[in-house]
């Protein structure tokens, strides 16, 4: 199987994806 | 905020900061949006001009600048009285503010750390810096890209944690 890493447009996107879990955690730890 | 306040060395630290920070992810940036996708497009007997002389200067402005970044982080969180709330992630504070900025300095730190442990190391063998076979330098090279990907996917919510900070 191919590394998604090996895409840049994929590297991007898991940065996207990766983003959305660390605002829910803002929001969730930050009492948002 | 007077000059010499504590207030301005946090801001004075904050400048370094942002500078030595756009100076090491403008590096990454440069190796995963323009170098890899390049070299494998130019021919075999230009490549020395990118190996030989472009790479060895990027990686010596890429590694010392994610030095730099981290240090005045360190002591801008530090003069601001954030450092050590930051680095458990705000658990307790209820402070979005003090998560997010949390949250960046530890993707940063994982960075940094994958850019000093992982990524210079494995390129000292590419480079021919350190001593390895053809078969060692393969695999040096495929691990130093693979952590430089990581660290452009850790890029993105490590910024905007960093850029956030004001919102929350």
């Amino acid at each position: 199987m191919k590394n998604p890493l090996d895409s840049l447009g994929k590297t991007v996107a898991l940065g996207f994806a990766l983003t959305v879990v660390v605002v829910a955690l803002i929001h969730a730890i930050g009492a948002v | 905020m007077g000059y010499g306040s504590i207030e301005w060395w946090a801001f004075f630290f904050r400048w370094i900061h942002i500078m030595s920070g756009i100076m090491w992810i403008g590096h990454l940036w440069y190796f995963n949006f323009t170098q890899a996708p390049t070299v494998p497009k130019i021919p075999l007997e230009l490549r020395p001009g990118v190996t030989k002389f472009i790479l060895p200067e990027a990686l010596f402005w890429f590694r010392w600048s994610a030095l730099a970044t981290i240090v005045s982080g360190l002591v801008t969180a530090g003069l601001l009285g954030e450092l050590l709330p930051a680095l458990i992630v705000g658990i307790g504070e209820k402070s979005a503010h003090v998560t997010a900025i949390g949250f960046g300095m530890w993707l940063g730190s994982v960075m940094a750390f994958n850019v000093w442990f992982v990524i210079w190391p494995n390129q000292k063998k590419v480079l021919g810096l350190v001593a390895a076979d053809d078969d060692a330098k393969k695999k040096a090279g495929r691990t130093a890209f693979l952590f430089s990907r990581i660290n452009t996917v850790l890029s993105v919510p490590m910024l905007y944690c960093m850029a956030s900070i004001h919102f929350y």
